[in-house]
């Protein structure tokens, strides 16, 4: 098992969490969305993973980097 | 004749310069509003007032009524210009800023509400005559439905949210096991985006162009046309070139278009100032795709190939001049003019870059609309556009030439911007042949590679 740091792509706030702890996600599964200038852009998973922590809350601002999510390959 | 005295702008950025400067040629007053994002906004420099409406999210500031309509009060202004974008086309708004007894400055309510609605955009065209596409009405997302709606229209296919534009919450379909995700999909962004969950739905085109008329109109039953423009170079269904006049088109045709569309309107009593869009197919027909009553961002193309103020137009006829004195000659077309969108956005994957304008250095000896200057933050607020660059040339190479030579020119660090695909887009076979269409912009960028702020060449 190793654990893997899903981080968001833009600057901007979380819109909406889609997945939830414990969740089994395919590859491609969206985590959560985040808005940015008018735009809105998912988080996504690369392989298929179990979330195992959301770091974020909706509403909340965040950075191009941040860490928002942990899941467990 | 002073049209107004003293006029509020219900917007930022670019357009909020653009008009504080059009009013400023009329020798009318104007009142800039601003959030706390945009406290250190150089337009507000500009203003002989200026305003603090609420924090940064648009809904606590430019989409607040009621914070906006304060400022009308207090300020004692006699009209109030709402720009493009967020309350520019809202009918409930403009019946509001009316009752406080100064002028809208855009088309009548009534017109927001017939255009502001799709499908009723639609239908009213329709039955004025005027070539409408393959198409639904509002259909509900019950599967049945959606599969019945398509047989009729055949795939592939877009569904749209009816209540609302500007690209948003629009997907395509070619199968219905896409089709009813998508109406699924577009009904909760309409909803969320435009408190109206109504989605339509179109039939697709293969390659279109997209062409739209620019219009004129004033309180007395006068409409006119400008030309048209072309604004087939789009990402994400969102224009980033525009220009005008449209390449390589029959004239007779568009002419013959522009000309039925004025009548139309005239005839219903249009007025202010509006664009309809049109999509061009391969087969040469125009259909109507939407009519956009207010300002256009890309305004300036036709501005520069008239000769025509179109924003001092606009202010003036909501005060109730005549077209016939404010433009006494019918416009002519005079030489060719480009207009590219510079965006805060990644240039390959056009994702928002919201950040630090460390550098801001725009070209010199073009015209440059941009409500930005170095130092300032790019938020994450509101939309991306950083500056529009205007060229105005006798033919559309040499416009293409120094275009692309400003863009070049262009200096800026701290966001990833959308220059390298701007200038790659410019530089492509297609498009100086004018062989444009909706597609290409996404086809150059992928082809030929654009990598982080330069370009590569495949």
């Amino acid at each position: 098992m190793s654990r893997l740091e899903i981080v968001t792509e833009v600057t901007g706030s979380v819109w909406k969490i889609i997945a939830a702890v414990g969740d089994r996600l395919a590859e491609g599964a969206t985590v959560m969305i985040v808005e940015s200038m008018k735009m809105e852009i998912p988080v996504l998973i690369e392989d298929e993973s179990t979330l195992v922590e959301i770091l974020v809350e909706e509403g909340e601002p965040v950075s191009e980097g941040q860490v928002v999510a942990i899941v467990e390959a | 004749m002073v049209p107004f005295d003293k006029v509020v702008v219900a917007n930022r950025g670019e357009v909020a310069a653009r008009v504080i400067r059009a009013l400023d040629g009329l020798g009318v007053a104007s009142v800039a509003v601003f959030s706390d994002a945009d406290a250190d906004a150089p337009h507000l420099e500009m203003a002989d007032e200026v305003h603090h409406i609420g924090e940064s999210s648009p809904r606590a500031s430019y989409l607040d009524q009621d914070a906006i309509l304060g400022v009308v009060r207090s300020s004692g202004a006699d009209g109030l210009h709402p720009g493009y974008g967020f309350l520019a086309e809202h009918a409930g708004f403009a019946r509001r800023v009316i009752e406080t007894g100064a002028r809208w400055i855009g088309p009548s309510p009534e017109w927001l509400e017939i255009m502001g609605h799709k499908t009723t955009a639609r239908r009213f065209v329709a039955q004025r005559g005027l070539p409408v596409g393959t198409g639904s009405e509002v259909i509900s997302t019950d599967q049945r439905a959606i599969e019945a709606s398509a047989a009729e229209i055949g795939f592939p296919i877009m569904v749209k949210p009816a209540g609302g534009g500007g690209g948003i919450g629009m997907f395509a379909a070619s199968t219905i096991e896409e089709l009813i995700p998508a109406v699924e999909r577009a009904s909760s962004l309409a909803s969320r985006g435009f408190s109206n969950a109504d989605v339509y739905l179109e039939r697709l085109l293969h390659r279109p162009r997209h062409v739209e008329i620019q219009v004129l109109g004033d309180r007395h039953g006068d409409v006119r046309h400008l030309f048209e423009r072309d604004c087939s170079i789009q990402r994400r269904h969102q224009k980033i070139i525009e220009e005008a006049p449209a390449p390589g088109i029959l004239r007779s045709a568009v002419e013959e278009l522009a000309a039925r569309i004025v009548e139309v309107l005239a005839d219903a009593g249009y007025d202010n100032i509006g664009t309809v869009e049109t999509l061009l197919a391969e087969s040469g027909e125009y259909q109507f795709l939407e009519m956009n009553t207010r300002l256009q961002v890309e305004h300036c193309v036709t501005e520069e190939v008239t000769g025509v103020d179109l924003v001092a137009t606009q202010i003036r006829l909501a005060a109730g001049e005549p077209l016939s004195s404010i433009l006494p000659q019918p416009p002519s077309l005079d030489g060719h003019a480009i207009e590219a969108r510079v965006y805060a956005e990644d240039p390959v994957r056009f994702l928002p870059s919201p950040g630090r304008l460390d550098v801001f250095r725009p070209p010199q000896d073009v015209r440059v609309e941009t409500g930005y200057r170095e130092g300032q933050a790019v938020t994450p607020f509101y939309d991306p556009l950083l500056a529009k660059v205007v060229v105005h040339a006798p033919t559309r190479n040499e416009a293409i030439y120094r275009l692309a030579a400003a863009l070049m020119e262009f200096e800026i660090a701290g966001v990833k911007h959308n220059i390298p695909a701007l200038t790659a887009l410019l530089e492509s076979q297609e498009f100086r042949e004018g062989r444009v269409h909706t597609g290409l912009a996404e086809t150059v960028v992928s082809h030929k590679g654009v990598r982080g702020g330069r370009v590569e060449q495949a």
